[in-house]
């Protein structure tokens, strides 16, 4: 690589810049910075043209309704009045649902597989556990219709009605498929993703700080959740978030548990319906333009409900850290 | 641990047993999964199966040899699309990734990964099915690798980031370029996190249904190239699953065991592969 | 040494996918590439399609006909879009659609009947073994809302000699939009004004009650697993999985049962005032022997086919539709069309450019 020892004062701006570039793409440092950095902004192009398309292909519905489809509680495609208050309901509560069931669990089974188990025995499981990821969703509603759903009405509800029954989430009759069925396949679905991301980043922490926690003094489970976890938040808040995805834009396995009732009901054991299981069964057969567009306004009312719940999460998340911090 | 106090000890083991506790339920539950599977399915699987095309309701004999290819070219096409766009900006973030933009890759990153499958789908429609005016493999290897690409990144970022500093701090002062060092050091270190990332990502769009009833759409019979409607193994599950019949539906639950213990052959072969390479070069 | 592993792992699939992508599988190789003809819609014909094409490719090798169900509001849309060649639909499509085709292609869209189905009322009732009769004010009142409890005497005074508990009904419909649910509507919206008012006709509507199943196999499983529940599924369904249904009053006082016969009585008796262009619907018909929730399932077929190849083999696929296609619906629990409509279909095939 030749050293330019020619004076810099004598040479135009561009030029300089330019051999400057060259040379970085010569070494590749440039060029490979340009190559993550245009991926990166694929990324966002991409999103970008799917939020566009999503806004152009509602704009009938959104000139029609205006604000007030968010609060509108009917949904009637003959005579055309849409509302996605009841959709927006069963989205958020099925998906908190599962994730109160899932975390607990997945993380429990992460940190049991990253910390407690024999590596090759934690190796195994984890295969296992991922290539639940992999069961179509298609199959997860019909164990869920076929096998989940008793489960629940033979052996869970009961005990949950005799125990928390006086709570104005459990009244009510069970007729199986209901928001509660419908969170707890999720849950199942979920699992997965926290166990295998979480687990890979506690698997990352140096051991340095648990063999210190240890010579400390402190406990297998204090070493665990006071010196380890610390170290792999960011990495474990991130698989939470991929599993809330996955939970919020589930159609298939949803839709064939949860009673497709645009209703809105304290109780959990009532039917539901979420946004993502709605287009998912009408827009095959929506025929008029008006429901398409009032379908495509749904999944723009799911994409402002994620950017709410993440930027919440993640505002959350920054303050908690900075206090923890302190 | 003599000097540990009694309630320290028990909330040790309290929350010890909880954990594995939790694991049991996890590894249970699939198992539980994968058996059914294997009894409703396995039974019907047979050498027709892999081989035949779909037969008419009413006949025997009929199979998903397309299916099963259908499903592999759509899915390699996928990964092709989605995994190399998500490895690399999971590069970006993690090894240039502080400040306001990186900030803002990550959260439509995620924004990405809400998108409910059936809108992804949609989506692939309009940018390609339409102009091309008809379905297409290509069609649904776009949507399902847009699909792949969030998780890619956020995978990607995270096992890079686990590679410790020390490591790419030597390499660099051995003199190798930044991207040398990434390349030949932090990646490869990484690389059995990399390929689980790769594995869940496929893993995830493998069964797969909504993106592909509008963008690979099906198919009766074979269909050559990448430029025409294709048959799949998920897209035959749901249209197999919601039919009257009883043989289709055996043939549905079979279908969703070859495809779990396809995904699972698959991840034996990667990682025994990638294994092999590491023993080799160290 | 990992390195040659993955490439005689790539080479071995990229040899598969080089020796599968020639020919077409089930037939010796023909001379050039097979003819091939995509459609897409209707879900209820699904299974008779895959049939017939099945069989005509085997009486012509060199023509593939790929029909695939994406529901039949999809099928409209893909041929107005024109991603396929023809289409599938249980519920006729509206002026509007006809117009926004004619302007797209420059030719109108034909409606041609191949098959008739029909839904029926399942249920699962506490105590009860006896095949019900349901008359038109019941089954509106139930799905209305209106009647509740299984002892009312619009139930009960039908079917005498049957203990009907006065437990409530729980009223199980269809989630995704389907030519199923359009069939069940119209019957509703004709025998009762207050349902034409409320709640109208459509693939999918604002049910007043109920849940909500996805596919016959939603709403049949939700029917199984929840007592004291009633359902509509198509008939076709309901046969091949031996599932108990009630009878339902026709028009002219009877209380008839569906069966292959009677929903092929529906359409004779309303093929008298049946139009031109076959876009009908044939719920609640005259006739003593008809089944009153039945309905046609259409072709949609472009009237020119600028294509002469395409035109030919359509053109040929419909005539064979006519005659030996119809002898392979009964196996499959479809209802043959009437000798009238057959003719008057003819005439119309025959007028495709």
């Amino acid at each position: 690589m030749a050293v330019d020892t020619q004076v810099a004062t004598v040479r135009p701006p561009l030029a300089y810049r330019a051999r400057g570039i060259l040379r970085g793409l010569q070494t590749g440092d440039e060029a490979a910075y340009l190559i993550v950095l245009t991926s990166a902004m694929a990324i966002i192009v991409l999103t970008g043209l799917l939020v566009l398309e999503l806004f152009w292909n509602s704009s009938l519905t959104r000139h029609a309704f205006g604000w007030s489809f968010l609060w509108g509680r009917t949904w009637d495609p003959v005579f055309q009045k849409f509302g996605a208050l009841p959709f927006i309901y069963g989205t958020v509560v099925t998906s908190a649902l599962a994730l109160l069931l899932a975390v607990p669990i997945g993380l429990g089974s992460a940190l049991f597989l990253a910390e407690l188990a024999p590596r090759r025995l934690s190796d195994a499981l984890t295969f296992l556990v991922e290539l639940l990821a992999a069961v179509p969703s298609v199959i997860y509603g019909l164990l869920g219709v076929f096998v989940l759903v008793p489960f629940l009405e033979a052996w869970v509800v009961p005990a949950l009605k005799a125990t928390l029954g006086f709570l104005p989430l459990f009244q009510g009759r069970f007729e199986g498929v209901s928001l509660f069925s419908a969170g707890v396949v999720l849950a199942i679905m979920i699992v997965p993703f926290i166990v295998s991301v979480s687990r890979g980043v506690l698997l990352a922490v140096p051991n340095d700080i648990r063999e210190g926690a240890l010579a400390l003094g402190a406990t297998r489970w204090e070493t665990t959740w006071r010196f380890v976890m610390p170290s792999a938040r960011k990495g474990i808040f991130g698989s939470i978030f991929l599993a809330l995805a996955r939970a919020l834009g589930e159609t298939m396995a949803v839709t064939m548990v949860i009673g497709n009732t645009p209703t809105i009901s304290t109780s959990l054991l009532a039917p539901g319906y979420t946004i993502a299981a709605v287009i998912a069964n009408e827009f095959t057969e929506a025929t008029s333009d008006f429901y398409i567009h009032a379908l495509v306004e749904l999944g723009l009312v799911l994409f402002g409900l994620t950017i709410l719940i993440n930027g919440v999460a993640r505002l959350l998340i920054l303050t908690t850290s900075r206090e923890a911090a302190r | 641990m003599s000097g540990v106090s009694f309630r320290r000890r028990a909330v040790n083991a309290v929350m010890l047993g909880l954990m594995g506790l939790c694991t049991l339920l996890a590894v249970g539950v699939l198992l539980f999964i994968l058996g059914f599977l294997f009894v409703k399915g396995a039974s019907s699987l047979n050498w027709a199966f892999l081989t035949k095309l779909p037969k008419p309701v009413g006949e025997s004999g009929g199979g998903m040899a397309n299916a099963i290819l259908g499903s592999f070219k759509v899915l390699a096409l996928a990964t092709a699309i989605g995994f190399p766009i998500g490895f690399l900006a999971g590069v970006y973030l993690s090894e240039y990734g502080h400040g306001p933009f990186p900030a803002v890759v990550r959260y439509v990153t995620d924004l990405l990964n809400g998108v409910p499958s059936i809108v992804m789908g949609v989506f692939a429609y309009t940018l390609v099915v339409l102009p091309m005016k008809h379905f297409s493999a290509i069609a649904g290897g776009l949507a399902l690798g847009v699909m792949m690409i969030p998780i890619a990144v956020r995978s990607t970022e995270e096992f890079l980031r686990g590679v410790p500093r020390d490591l790419r701090e030597a390499a660099m002062a051995l003199g190798s370029r930044k991207w040398r060092s990434i390349a030949s050091v932090v990646v490869p270190t990484a690389a059995q996190g990399i390929l689980t990332a790769v594995m869940l990502d496929l893993a995830r769009v493998a069964g797969e249904t909504a993106p592909l009833l509008f963008t690979s759409f099906n198919n009766r019979f074979w269909s050559p190239g990448w430029n025409q409607p294709t048959a799949t193994l998920p897209v035959m599950i749901f249209t197999y699953a919601i039919s009257p019949y009883d043989d289709w539906h055996r043939q549905a639950w079979a279908a969703g065991f070859l495809l779990l213990a396809s995904i699972f052959a698959i991840n034996i072969a990667a990682r025994f592969l990638v294994s092999r390479g590491f023993s080799h070069s160290h | 040494m990992y390195r040659t592993g993955l490439v005689a792992l790539l080479s071995v699939a990229s040899l598969t996918l080089a020796c599968k992508d020639e020919g077409t599988g089930t037939s010796a190789p023909s001379a050039g590439e097979p003819l091939t003809i995509n459609g897409a819609g209707s879900t209820f014909a699904y299974p008779m399609y895959s049939k017939w094409f099945d069989e005509y490719h085997k009486l012509h090798p060199n023509t593939e006909f790929n029909y695939q169900s994406i529901g039949s509001g999809g099928g409209i849309r893909q041929v107005i879009a024109g991603t396929v060649d023809f289409g599938g639909t249980d519920g006729p499509m509206t002026p509007a659609q006809m117009a926004d085709f004619k302007g797209k292609h420059q030719a109108d869209i034909l409606h041609l009947p191949t098959a008739l189905g029909a839904d029926v009322p399942t249920y699962n009732i506490k105590g009860v073994t006896q095949e019900l009769n349901f008359t038109p004010d019941a089954l509106a009142g139930i799905f209305l809302g209106k009647i509740k409890k299984w002892n009312d005497p619009a139930i009960a005074d039908a079917n005498p000699g049957v203990s009907l508990p006065a437990d409530d009904i729980v009223v199980v419909h269809r989630s995704d939009g389907s030519g199923t649910t359009f069939v069940w509507v119209d019957y509703l919206a004709k025998v009762s004004p207050e349902w034409k008012q409320k709640v109208g006709v459509g693939t999918s509507v604002n049910w007043p009650v109920g849940l909500g199943g996805k596919g016959n196999e939603g709403v049949t499983g939700l029917v199984k697993q929840t007592q004291d529940s009633i359902g509509y599924v198509e008939l076709i369904y309901a046969i091949q999985n031996h599932i108990p249904y009630g009878k339902v009053k026709n028009s002219a006082g009877k209380f008839v049962k569906a069966d292959l016969a009677s929903v092929t009585a529906a359409a004779a008796g309303a093929s008298k005032a049946m139009p031109d262009d076959f876009r009908v619907s044939i719920t609640d018909p005259p006739g003593e022997a008809a089944y009153p929730i039945s309905s046609f399932t259409w072709l949609l077929v472009p009237a020119k086919i600028p294509d002469a190849a395409k035109r030919a083999a359509m053109l040929d696929f419909l005539s064979w539709a006519m005659a030996d296609g119809q002898n392979l619906l009964e196996p499959l629990s479809y209802a043959r069309l009437p000798v009238e409509v057959v003719a008057k279909e003819r005439q119309a095939i025959a007028r495709i450019q």
